[in-house]
């Protein structure tokens, strides 16, 4: 098993931690992971972007350009990920802020709203992790389960009281779909 | 027991592995995309109490690691492609006063600033001795995190070994990405190779003074010095080649590349396979010394040669130096901070196989 | 007074790359005012460093040479040498000048080149993310300085007072330093500004404008933090006004 994925949105809805730590579970899972952010001049306000591969196998490029599955967390990342998901792909859509349909027709479309899920659970901030557990039931790549003390050992001490918080958002994203 | 896997930045892993290695003097000046190194030492060097300094340039930087190497440490200096070429000087100085240290180059797109994106314009620099004179130092190109930590924590040994500045020619992917990555057991610095030629602590054995330098204003000693050393040059081509082969017994073509590059030309290579098609990997990880017969040797059997770079085509020239005219060698690059990518790759060598 | 509101001619009508609250874009601003106040445009040609400012090619319409990172002083020296009618402006960061550059802005000075040299000191390395600058104050927080400046026990030294050290060579004619915290001090920065640059047309030697300036981004902070804290703690460090003047002496 290879899933390589491609998750994008605007800086500051957490692309890179999504990222991060879809890798950490991965490898806590006994997985092969890496995960490349895009680091460029346009940090600022640009479209913040991570290819992420977890794999039972030895990885071979670390440069995820056709993913088996793409995240978009914002309306600016759609024609970025709907033009390179593979045929037969995942495109994975954050319908609380992504509003127009996507033109690609020969892969599955999977519609969260991240954003209303997670205000739900009590902040915004998390549609991320609703994302990621929704990423996770959809690929079945990370499993995502036995999940709280890989994010103890994940975030230093003094995040340890969100830790629930994530949990219920990856929960109520795995639900989701 | 061995440690458990952590997932780092390949910046930081060879931070942590340059640590663990022992090094104990540490002088760097920012330059993306390596930045997140020189963060990593100044809070670790001086969380361990040893020398950590941010330079006002890299110019400063490497002068300081040849002082802190000449008076014994295990000196280390980072930087990518701009500030690589500032440190050609005091390479030179420190490969012409025998001073081993490490010299970790994070390359990005040039020529001059470039770009902050990943690149292999410097290859040139690094394998004929980027500054004046004529010298050689060994040059290492790790293609992951784990082996990035790896070969940085063996690079002081082999600088120490060899007295000869190691670097260890990385690029902004290797830097940047993520991936898990276990270290070995920190060195005991009482136990490292002793420096009876450095500079200080006379008064403990009262030997005759050294002089650490690299000026020999007698043309029939400085002859006889570069001599000595280029015959220790011959040694280190016997006993530090490093490649790793990939399908290249099956294979009539054979993709070379190394560090990033070689990544991508792997995800080729098993692209080729799903489709029937066998391609060979051959991945250089001493670029100085370059593995000249191995590749010698598979042309000699009649394989063609595809070199992959993310540069308009350095490496290519030793391929083809190794392969003397009796091999096809052909070349795919990238530049600017792109990528080469499999699908490009696999069309380049189905082009070439003509299937 | 409407004049003083409209666009600058000489700066392009571009919003810039900046990030919110950064001092750059002001800075950039006031230079063209006092470009086209003197009739200038055509006539200017700035050398800018590496660092944020960077673009600063992006955003001034007038000539511009880029040089690698702290020889800016040496490139502006080539520049001004060959076209002396020329208005040379040298726009330098404070890990450009003050680090990596140290060599060049000294012999700069100590030539008595002809070009004004307009020195952004915003205590850290912006582009590269937040180092410690050799402006950065004691104490202060960067990614290279984790527990704060510290300049003996860490060996890290003080921040230095570039103004106060060149004023000690004689090839310096006008030396003052500024700030953009608030309209005041921008108004008196350009003054500043318009003298150095009235004093190098009249063909006298070195002048140069430091300019306190603030970096909310890599200072953690947001716009009205960083001002706050930079008239907390640079100004009475680096102390506003003309740190020196000899251009009445030379009349
Ligand atoms: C030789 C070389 N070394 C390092 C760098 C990386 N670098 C780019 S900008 C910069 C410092 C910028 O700081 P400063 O001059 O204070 O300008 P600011 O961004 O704060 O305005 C550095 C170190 C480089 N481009 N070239
Ligand atoms: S990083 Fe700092 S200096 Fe650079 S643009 Fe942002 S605020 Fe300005
Ligand atoms: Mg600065």
């Amino acid at each position: 098993m290879t899933e390589k994925s491609f998750m994008a949105g605007f800086g500051g809805q957490g692309i890179i931690s999504m990222g991060q730590l879809w890798v950490y579970c991965g490898m806590k899972e006994g997985l092969e992971v890496t995960m490349f952010p895009f680091y460029g001049a346009e940090k600022r306000g640009g479209i913040a972007r991570a290819g992420c591969v977890v794999s039972t196998t030895e990885i071979a490029s670390p440069l995820v350009t056709t993913p088996d599955s793409a995240v978009v967390m914002n309306e600016d990342s759609l024609p970025l990920c709907e033009g390179i998901v593979k045929q037969g792909g995942t495109l994975l859509i954050n319908s609380s802020l992504v509003k127009t349909e996507t033109k690609r027709k020969d892969c599955r479309v999977v519609k969260v709203p991240c954003n209303e899920i997670a205000e739900k659970i009590g902040d915004g901030k998390i549609a991320n992790m609703v994302m990621m557990g929704a990423l996770s039931k959809v690929t079945g790549a990370v499993k995502l389960d036995k999940l709280e003390p890989v994010l103890k050992s994940f975030f230093p001490p003094s995040k340890h009281r969100f830790i629930e918080m994530n949990l219920k958002a990856i929960e109520a994203g795995k639900s989701a779909v | 027991m061995a440690e458990e896997k952590r997932l780092m930045k390949g910046n930081d892993a060879i931070g942590e592995a340059a640590i663990r290695a022992g090094c104990t003097a540490y002088f760097g000046y920012p330059i993306t995309p390596q930045n997140e190194l020189t963060a990593y030492m100044a809070r670790h060097m001086i969380d361990h109490k040893r020398t950590f300094i941010q330079a006002e340039s890299e110019v400063s930087a490497i002068n300081m690691v040849f002082g802190a190497a000449a008076a014994g440490a295990r000196a280390m200096t980072s930087s990518s492609s701009p500030g690589i070429s500032l440190k050609q000087e005091g390479i030179s100085y420190a490969c012409g006063a025998d001073v081993p240290c490490v010299v970790v180059n994070v390359a990005r797109s040039g020529p001059g600033l470039g770009g902050i994106s990943p690149g292999q314009g410097d290859y040139f620099q690094a394998t004929r001795g980027g500054g004046h004179g004529d010298y050689f130092h060994l040059v290492l190109a790790p293609k992951s995190v784990q082996e990035a930590a790896e070969l940085t924590f063996e690079a002081f040994d082999l600088a120490d070994q060899w007295r000869m500045p190691v670097m260890i020619l990385a690029d902004g992917m290797i830097g940047q990405m993520m991936e898990g990555v276990t270290f070995p057991e920190p060195r005991d610095l009482e136990k490292l190779p002793a420096r009876p030629w450095a500079a200080g602590g006379q008064y403990k054995t009262h030997r005759p003074i050294n002089h650490v330098s690299s000026i020999n204003l007698v043309p029939d000693e400085l002859e006889a010095k570069v001599h000595e050393r280029f015959l220790r040059y011959e040694q280190i081509k016997k006993k530090e080649i490093r490649f790793e082969e990939v399908n290249t017994d099956k294979a009539d073509l054979i993709l070379v590349a190394y560090g990033t590059s070689s990544r991508v030309c792997l995800g080729a290579q098993q692209m080729a396979k799903a489709l029937g098609i066998e391609l060979g990997i051959f991945r250089p990880i001493s670029l100085w010394p370059f593995p000249y017969d191995r590749i010698a040797a598979l042309a000699a059997k009649g394989k063609r040669f595809l070199t992959v770079e993310m540069s308009m085509g350095q490496m290519v020239q030793d391929v083809q130096l190794a392969v003397a005219g009796k091999a096809q060698v052909s070349f795919y690059g990238r530049c600017g901070g792109n990528i080469p990518t499999e699908e490009a790759v696999l069309a380049e060598a189905r082009k070439l196989l003509g299937k | 007074m409407e004049l003083a509101y409209g666009h600058p001619k000489s700066l392009k009508p571009i919003q810039t790359k900046y990030c919110p609250g950064c001092g750059h874009g002001v800075i950039h601003r006031i230079i063209c005012e006092v470009i086209d106040e003197l009739g200038l445009q055509e006539k200017s040609i700035i050398t800018n460093p590496v660092g944020c400012s960077i673009w600063a090619d992006l955003y001034f319409d007038i000539d511009s040479v880029q040089p690698a990172h702290g020889r800016t002083p040496a490139a502006a020296t080539g520049v001004k040498r060959v076209r002396p009618d020329h208005l040379v402006i040298c726009y330098q960061g404070d890990g450009d000048l003050a680090a990596i550059g140290t060599a060049e802005i000294v012999h700069a000075a100590n030539r008595g080149e002809k070009f004004t040299t307009i020195f952004v000191n915003n205590a850290i390395y912006g582009m590269t993310g937040g180092q410690m600058a050799p402006t950065t104050l004691v104490g202060q927080k960067a990614t290279t300085a984790p527990y704060g400046r510290d300049p003996e026990g860490a060996g890290m030294g003080y921040p230095i007072h570039v103004l106060e050290m060149l004023a000690t060579l004689e090839g310096t004619r006008y030396l003052a330093r500024g700030s953009v915290n608030n309209a005041a001090n921008v108004r008196k920065t350009k003054q500043y500004i318009k003298k150095a640059f009235e004093a190098q047309m009249s063909g006298v030697g070195f002048t140069m404008v430091e300019i306190l300036s603030q970096c909310p981004t890599n200072w953690s902070m947001d716009p009205q933090e960083s001002v706050e804290w930079l008239e907390k703690n640079m100004i009475p460090f680096y102390q506003l006004g003309e740190v020196k003047n000899t251009l009445e002496a030379s009349k």
